[in-house]
């Protein structure tokens, strides 16, 4: 991805002396340099770290996490917490704690997926219509016809379209994943384009052209780069968000059958319908707190690293001793996996 | 540059003509998610007589040109079919809006009094300990999932407040006339003091509720705008000419970051409307997302698809005319927009 093709502009070649291997270690000390400007951003990071950690345990060997397995019956019976059950035990000898750490990986992977691929589809769709917008070309209808159907699905709370295609669709992981990302693409829609519109102007971009490089070379070396930063850290921001919207979904009763299949949502909505929460309010707290700490711990990340994409905020934070995070950032390309918080206007070969 | 009282016509004229694809758009939508998808009477009418699903049968037979037409005639037409137990949807619907409304409309109220001093505070205290703990407050409501925040008040904040979580009033119904089916302006209509506070202790749970979970978009566009507006001159001469500070930021400073933050408020419509499903089957409330909670099956019961389509159509229009308010309001002050 890095090597500088023939038909780049002699600058683009002389703006990176260094080694691939060096400049990821560049965006890794910046990345750090970030985390620490804002304790809140580190807690954050941290803990999605621990979270990440413990769902691959879980998928690996959950015996390192949990002495029972998925679906497994203890014979002990509407326990409250205790060294034995961390989280209590449930009505027919669930061990709520082991129920709750099975369903990370699962609720994980579903707001993975809807994130990523909403942001793949619908970044990629906003990436077009923003980038060939002009009117009367092809690309020009192709733009409205997209910010069309765009403004119609926007026009929907997500949740509440979300829970209308659940319902016709039926229960079950994919139909979830199906219902959801069928409502949250356009989000992905409206912010690569207003960032691609922002970007496809900038100097770099009509040197590039001018340089003879073709339009699909420049969309996709030139203005996705520039544009996948800001839109990496909505990602985190999402994945929080997704969870939230997933777990509703669950606890209304359109979500995964529990205790079949564990999953946050749906595992309170069964408790809480069994009217436990006040006879034994551990069942729902077991599910509760995940399902919190896991949001909370994104939403602490992504909101702190979208503060410093954000031009005045970053002035601030700059300002108050915390760090010089722009001068950490030489004129660098933003890395591949856009962990570096590079200031948005300092484009990758002006 | 036209910004004359006739010119603001020709503005939102345009923002009118504007909405009409979106709203065919959410009809059709609507159409293919529940027609196309489940072409299929008995799930439709779980319960329902033989003639009733000879009459469904029929009705999806027909080419689906024919049946849009027919669901479109129907929808204007106020003709929005009926529950599984026979009830008609439109008169429910009819009545739980305002009483959503309502709710949405405390919570509104409740955002702006909390969220915006709170972004003001967090704008002060940029990067320090303030800011930090303005943030965790904020992201806590985002991070908290609707039907958990619900569920603590209602069954752990209402006891040890001493609020009720349930209904609109004490005793349903009231004895006076529901003219607009808002609980409180209900009360105050019929003059009865004791009721409207009654109503008034009703509201108050659901409403901080809604709020809190909505709230970090009010504190994050307010501290950002401020963030962008204090470094300017303007303040600074305010400040310099020995005005105190507080005077500095909320007059001068607030006045100006609030153009972005009450365009940001009419973006939250559609999370106080989705946020409505939960809270309002939690406390009992009788508005529309009450109605959707049941409508589209939740808790387990048989799927109500007339009422469920009326009720996301009623929701995607609530969400439109928001979007529209706020973008009138930001053309009407933000003076830099022309309305022509």
């Amino acid at each position: 991805m890095e090597s500088a093709p023939s038909s780049f502009p002699p600058a683009a070649r002389t703006v990176s002396p260094t080694s691939r291997g060096r400049r990821t270690w560049i965006a890794v000390v910046g990345f750090f340099r970030v985390l620490r400007a804002n304790p809140l951003t580190m807690a954050g990071f941290v803990i999605v770290v621990a979270i990440g950690v413990a769902a691959l345990i879980m998928i690996v060997d959950p015996h390192l996490l949990t002495r029972y397995g998925p679906d497994q019956l203890t014979t002990s019976y509407n326990l409250p917490p205790s060294w034995a059950h961390p989280a209590g035990t449930d009505g027919i000898g669930l061990d709520i704690y082991s129920e709750t750490l099975y369903a990370l990986p699962l609720d994980l992977a579903i707001a993975f997926a809807i994130a990523g691929t909403a942001m793949i589809a619908g970044g990629g769709l906003g990436l077009v219509a923003g980038f060939w917008d002009k009117p009367g070309t092809v690309g020009g209808y192709v733009s409205i016809v997209v910010l069309r159907i765009t403004d119609i699905f926007l026009a929907f709370p997500s949740l509440i379209l979300a829970l209308a295609i659940a319902v016709s669709l039926g229960r079950g992981v994919w139909q979830l994943i199906v219902a959801i990302l069928l409502t949250w693409w356009p989000f992905y829609v409206r912010l690569v384009r207003g960032e691609t519109l922002a970007v496809k102007h900038l100097p770099y971009v009509t040197a590039a052209r001018a340089a003879g490089v073709t339009e699909g070379r420049i969309v996709l070396r030139h203005v996705l780069r520039n544009v996948l930063e800001p839109v990496v850290v909505y990602f985190k921001l999402d994945i929080g968000t997704v969870l939230v919207t997933l777990s509703t979904i669950g606890f209304v009763g359109l979500g995964l059958v529990y205790p079949s299949q564990a999953e946050w949502g749906s595992m309170m909505s069964y408790y809480q319908n069994a009217g436990l929460i006040t006879a034994q309010p551990w069942t729902v707290l077991g599910p509760g707190v995940a399902i919190f700490v896991t949001v909370l711990a994104f939403s602490l990340l992504g909101d702190g690293l979208r503060d410093i994409l954000d031009p005045r905020s970053r002035r601030v934070l700059a300002g108050t001793g915390s760090g010089s995070i722009t001068a950490a950032q030489p004129a660098e390309p933003p890395l591949p996996a856009a962990e570096a918080p590079a200031a948005p206007e300092a484009p990758t070969a002006a | 540059m036209g910004r004359s009282p006739s010119d603001l016509g020709i503005f939102v004229g345009k923002r009118l003509v504007q909405l009409v694809p979106v709203l065919i758009g959410i009809i059709v939508l609507t159409f293919v998610f529940t027609h196309i998808s489940v072409a299929n009477c008995a799930v439709w009418y779980p319960h329902a007589s033989k003639s009733t699903l000879a009459n469904c049968q029929a009705q999806f037979s027909k080419p689906l040109t024919t049946q849009f037409w027919n669901y479109f005639v129907n929808l204007l037409q106020g003709n929005w079919g009926a529950s599984v137990a026979g009830s008609p949807v439109y008169p429910a619907i009819a009545t739980g809006l305002p009483a959503t409304l309502e709710l949405v409309f405390a919570s509104l109220f409740l955002m702006i009094v909390v969220g915006i001093p709170l972004g003001v505070m967090a704008a002060q205290a940029a990067g320090r300990w303030g800011d930090h703990l303005v943030r965790v407050f904020y992201l806590t409501g985002w991070a908290t999932p609707t039907y958990l925040g619900a569920v603590i008040a209602a069954i752990f904040l209402a006891p040890y407040l001493g609020l009720p979580s349930h209904g609109e009033f004490t005793s349903n119904p009231p004895p006076f006339p529901q003219y607009t089916h808002m609980s409180v302006l209900d009360a105050l209509l019929a003059g009865n003091l004791p009721w409207t506070v009654d109503a008034i202790k009703h509201l108050v749970l659901p409403a901080t509720v809604l709020a809190f979970i909505n709230m970090g978009i009010a504190t994050r566009m307010t501290r950002s705008s401020m963030l962008e507006v204090i470094p300017l001159d303007y303040v600074k001469s305010a400040r310099m000419k020995g005005l105190p500070e507080f005077w500095v930021m909320y007059k001068h400073a607030l006045r100006n970051s609030l153009i972005t933050t009450t365009t940001v408020l009419g973006v939250t419509a559609g999370g106080l409307l989705a946020g409505t499903v939960v809270i309002e089957e939690v406390f009992g409330w009788p508005g529309i997302g009450a109605y959707a909670y049941t409508a589209i099956g939740g808790g387990g019961a048989a799927p109500n698809f007339d009422g469920a389509i009326a009720v996301v159509a009623v929701f995607a229009v609530g969400v439109v005319i928001a979007n529209l308010i706020a973008d009138i309001l930001y053309g009407i002050l933000d003076p830099r927009v022309d309305w022509r």
